[in-house]
Order: structure tokens, then sequence, then C-alpha cells
């Protein structure tokens, strides 16, 4: 999470300064700002697999066994839900925050859905960050750049369907079906299979 | 291995309490039964406390902790083992000292967002007698740096005044101090924060009852916080005391003052635990060589230190005396008067005499915990709190400081369980809090909130 705020704390003062540079706010500066923002998260996502890596080492040496006590999946799989959730709550509080107090929504023209659809926004990109950290660690893990290139990939693919907003089926829809493959491909990478998936239902 | 020790200074201002891990290891005297206990020679001990630092839960509800430090820590040739101890135990304990750092914010955070009164502007402390009111920009800073330098003369009075004291064993001033301070803590405060809360949700409640509810709440206080109960009670208590005196903080410190105060505290901080001449650190190391445990009711633990196995027929007669001793040590709390008392800084000193050194050689199960200070605890909570009245309404400001001061608390201990010594706990927070709050009011918001107006997400 903290590594998240660093990467917001510099996309921001990119935009900002940029803004200022240029003397007013505009459509285009936004998309480079959101652009930085995504490929700086992405830079935090990675300075956090380095130390993670490193803080796995050192507990491997400490234990008794050899091993440390959590796996790098864990690892993977907790800094993508802490990125997921930091973001989703710096998108989404401010709006929970006006939603309990009085007022219309899309009163001046905007769409009255505006609500619900954050809300289901919020809910793909907490779950998208998950899944990238998961299949992010792994790709750094094996050396895979072409599963970090994707992640990368998709998360400015992600960035951008939401500047389609209010075009919402443009948007919404191609993002879940993002969120979906992606899930899928995680679980793939973290070990998951048809197999397990049904060694587990029926082991009840 | 890491002995938590905090020191607290009690003052009337808030608690310049700090964290400081004291390091078990003096081998001629026990330390303080501050903080983790880690290093029992032989391996059995080793095992033992594997063993025992995952099951300490049962033994969680004699009041207070058992001074249990008086494990001379050893430096075995298991240290790696230690080492690791160490590491596994300090995790746990981190997280241990997340929860109530986080509650005490969410109260304070909550009562701010919700009940206007502390947001209200209604004069200032005497500590700051300089009004921020003045039209300049200059006139204003300075006011503040006035303000600032006024009280963390004030604090630094209180503890020279409070080292002395203990120096010269003026226990029963302290404690008279102490005793005090809570009871002014627990019973106006309380009431304050209860009348406000009533109003701003227009509930009614006559006077019997509310005399009830206050007669109970501060007398159960009292006993918990000052001798024995059930920890977790006294935890709760602790923190809600925290919140209420960081409540108060935030409303009677001018804005820029608070802001400039809360950085001069935290150098304050580390220069009086770190510099050989400190207050704090001779607090410590008097305490250290005297074997006892540093004021009680000023400092938070997270675990009971639960010793067993002394030699037999010492445990008798050290029983009850230790307990009195480690509910005193337990019940430390910073106590800082509101300048519209007087400000009676009341320490609790715990009067106990000096224990025996415990050297376990039985089954001797410290669970020790993590303690951190109480001023710590205050101080959090006033920059979470200012951050959440003063940011414009904004969660994300709040949010964002929130982290940032979990983030250093966990520096923190971890350079504690690196360098095993007294640290204060203030000064890595509450810069990353200072920075992230103005960074994130001035820089990140305006960018989210153009970002979430065209609802875009990154």
């Amino acid at each position: 999470a903290f590594f998240w705020l660093l990467s917001l704390l510099a996309a921001s003062l990119l935009w900002f300064v940029s803004v200022q540079l240029s003397g007013r706010e505009d459509a285009a500066l936004l998309l480079l700002g959101a652009a930085a923002a995504v490929l700086l998260q992405e830079l935090c996502r990675f300075a956090c697999f380095k130390m993670l890596k490193k803080a796995d080492e050192g507990l491997a040496t400490l234990s008794e066994d050899g091993q440390s006590p959590i796996s790098l999946q864990q690892m993977a799989y907790v800094s993508g839900l802490s990125f997921g959730i930091i973001s989703g709550v710096f998108s989404i509080i401010n709006i929970l925050a006006d939603s309990a107090g009085p007022g219309t929504v899309g009163i001046h023209g905007d769409s009255p859905y505006y609500f619900i659809t954050s809300a289901f926004l919020t809910m793909a990109l907490v779950l998208l960050h998950t899944f990238w950290g998961i299949i992010f660690f792994d790709a750094c893990e094996r050396r895979h750049a072409g599963g970090l290139g994707l992640v990368v990939g998709s998360h400015l693919l992600t960035s951008g369907l939401t500047f389609l907003n209010p075009w919402y089926e443009a948007s919404l829809g191609p993002i879940f079906i993002l969120t979906l493959c992606t899930g899928l491909w995680a679980f793939g990478t973290a070990g998951g299979s048809f197999r397990n998936v049904l060694k587990c239902l029926s082991c009840k | 291995m890491i002995t938590f020790m905090n020191n607290s200074d009690s003052e009337e201002e808030p608690c310049n309490e700090r964290t400081s891990l004291m390091s078990a290891e003096s081998p001629p005297v026990p330390s303080y039964q501050d903080g983790l206990q880690a290093s029992e020679a032989g391996e059995a001990q080793a095992h033992r406390k594997r063993r025992a630092g995952s099951s300490r839960g049962p033994n969680n509800i004699t009041g207070g902790e058992t001074s249990g430090s008086g494990v001379p820590v050893r430096e075995s040739a298991l240290e790696n083992e230690e080492e690791e101890l160490t590491l596994k135990y300090g995790a746990k304990h981190v997280i241990m000292l997340f929860v109530p750092v986080t509650l005490c914010m969410i109260v304070v955070v909550a009562t701010i967002k919700s009940v206007r009164f502390y947001t209200e502007k209604n004069g200032q402390l005497i500590y700051t007698p300089f009004s921020e009111d003045t039209p300049s920009v200059g006139q204003r800073l300075l006011n503040s740096v006035l303000n600032t330098i006024v009280m963390i003369s004030v604090i630094i009075v209180m503890t020279v005044f409070l080292v002395l004291l203990y120096k010269y064993r003026c226990y029963k001033f302290i404690h008279g101090w102490l005793i005090l301070s809570s009871l002014m803590l627990l019973f106006l405060f309380t009431y304050i924060y209860l009348g406000e809360v009533l109003k701003t949700y227009n509930v009614a409640m006559d006077y019997p009852t509310l005399f009830i509810v206050i007669w109970n709440f501060g007398a159960v206080g009292m006993i918990c916080i000052h001798w024995k109960g059930p920890l977790q009670l006294q935890q709760a208590y602790l923190i809600m005391i925290s919140a209420l005196m960081a409540l108060v903080f935030i409303k009677y410190l001018p804005e820029w003052s608070a802001w400039v105060i809360l950085g001069a505290i935290s150098i304050y901080d580390l220069m009086a635990v770190l510099c050989p001449k400190g207050p704090l650190r001779m607090l410590v190391e008097t305490a250290q060589e005297r074997n006892e445990p540093i004021f009680p009711a000023l400092i938070y633990s997270s675990a009971m230190m639960w010793t067993v196995g002394m030699a037999k027929p010492d445990t008798a007669a050290r029983g009850p005396s230790q307990q009195t001793w480690d509910a005193a040590e337990d019940g430390r709390e910073h106590l800082r008067s509101p300048s519209h008392a007087e400000s009676q800084m009341s320490e609790t000193r715990s009067p106990v005499p000096t224990r025996p050194v415990t050297s376990l050689e039985e089954l001797e199960e410290e669970e020790r915990g993590v303690k951190l200070g109480l001023g710590d605890f205050i101080f959090y909570s006033v920059l979470v709190g200012k951050a959440a009245a003063t940011s414009s309404g904004d969660w994300n400001t709040t949010l964002a400081c929130f982290v940032a001061i979990l983030i250093g608390l966990c520096l923190t201990l971890l350079l504690l369980a690196v360098f095993k010594k007294a640290l204060p706990a203030l000064p890595i927070s509450i810069t990353f809090g200072l920075i992230f709050y103005f960074s994130t009011d001035n820089l990140v918001r305006p960018f989210m909130d153009t970002l979430a107006s065209h609802q875009l997400y990154i």
C-alpha cells in the first residue's frame, strides 16, 4: 500500500507540474498524467517485488529448515491485494462520502449511474490489481518478460478504457472481460487448474 | 530479545512516551520486562520460548504484566535462533501494535468527522499563548514557531522534573501526580466528550444516568490502569484515554502550531532518547539500574508478562508485590493535562521494590509484548485527526497519513529488532505522516479529484 501511495505521489507531482507549466487543465494532460501514473504504479510494484524478494531470502536463511515461512505466491497475492485495496479505496472513498450526503446524481447532465458504475469499476480494479500482482511476481521470478509486458499493457488498456466513460458499454464490458481473463490467467499461474478446482469441490 | 521500553514523559503536556526498546541484555541486571525477552540461555528455554510465544493467550488475564524482565540475556551460541525468534515474534508484535494504534486513530477520526465541537476554535491552551489570527503570513508563521518553542520548553522542563523526581526516588509524589492526572482525564474529559457526542446526535440523557455512567467508567478505568484488571480492558482504557487526549490537542492547538509542534516533538524525541545526556535515556538507564519498571500507567503493552517458575519460596512473597508492580507498570499512561486544568502530570512511578533478578531456570514463559508509550499513540492520533479535520474533508489524505504512520511504526519496530535498545517511536512515523499529509493534500488531491470527476481510473 505504501508503495502504491508513493507511486501515486510521484504521478501527482508530475501531473501537477505539467499543469502548472502549461497553464491550463487539459484532457491531454490528464491522459498523460494517467499514463504516467500507471507506469509508475508498475514500477513501484516492481520495487515491491524486489524488496519482498530480499526479505524472503532473509527469512529463509534465518529459518530452521531453510525455507521461508511465506511462499512467494502468498507474497504476490498479498502485495497485489494491498495495491488493489489502496487503489480502490482511494478511488471510491470520496464518492462514498459524498453519496451519504444530500444531492442528486447527474443533475448537471452527467450519467445518473455514476455511483453504481463507480462501484463496479472499483471492484474490477481491485480484482485486477490482485491478479496483476500474482502474474507480475511470477513473471519476475521466472524472468518471463512477456508476462511483464502483458501486465503493464493490460493495466494501460484498462486505464485507457475508463477514459471512455460515460460510454459505459464500451468501458465496463471490456474491463470485466479483461478481469475475468486476467483472473483465469493468474489462477493458472498460481498453479491451479481445472482438476484442482474439481478436487477442492469434491473434498467437501 | 527485544525489550520494549516506553519512556513516558509525563508532563502536563502530551506525553512524550517513546517507544524504547530496551535490550534485555544487561547480564547482571534483569532488564525491564519490556519487550520481548528472548534471550534465554539454553536451548530448552529457547524452545520453550517458542512454544510459549505462540500460546500466551490464556495468560493475559492477570492485571498488568508481570514484570518479567528479569531475564538476563545471555548471548549464547544460539544467537541465530534467538534472532530468528526475534524476527518471528517481532512480526507478531508489530501486528499486535497495529491494532491499538489503528483503533485509536479510528476513534479520533470518527469523532472529528461527526462531532463538530472538536473542530471549532474555542480558545487556546496556555501552552500556546500566541494567537494565529494575524493577518499576515509571516506573523502567523512566527507565532506558530513561538508557540512551538513554548510548548517544547514546557515539555522539556516537565521531563527533566520527572527524571529528577525519579532519580531522587520521590515515588509517592509521582504516584500521586499520575493518579490525579488520570482521574481528571477519565472523569472530566469523558464527561465533556460524552456531552458533545450526545449533543451531536440529539440524544437526551438525564443527569443521574450520566452520573452513573461516568462514575462507573471512571472508577473501572482507574482500577484497570493503576491496579489490576483484564489486559484487554486495560488496553481499551489506554486507547480511549489516548484518543481523548488527542482530541483535546486537536481542538486546542491552532493549525500551523500543531504541525510545527508535531515536527518539533519528533526531533525532541529523537534527541531525548538517543543522546547520552537526554532525559529519557537517563530515565531508562536509571530504571534499568534499579531493576524497576518505568512509570506505570504511561505505557501501552501488548502482552502480559507472565513469569512462572521463580524460585519456590520466592514466589509466594513475590507474587503479590510483583503483581502490583506489574499492574502499576502496565498502567502507565501519559497524562497530559490540558492547560485548562492545572498541569499536573502525574507520573506514576511504580514504587515497587526492585525486582529480584529473575533468573528463569525453570519454566519461565514470558510472553513479552511490545510496549509503546501512550504519548506515541496520542501524537499519531493527533496527526491523523488533524489531517481529517483540516484537509478540506478529504478522506484520501487521512488514509494516506494513516498508512504512512503504520509504515513508520513498522520501520521503527524493525529498527528495534536490529538495535535492541530504547528507540524513539515518533520521528519516523511523524516524518512520514507529515510528508504524506502535505503532499497528498496539495498534490494528490487535485489529481484524484480531476480523475474522479471524469470517472477515470488509474
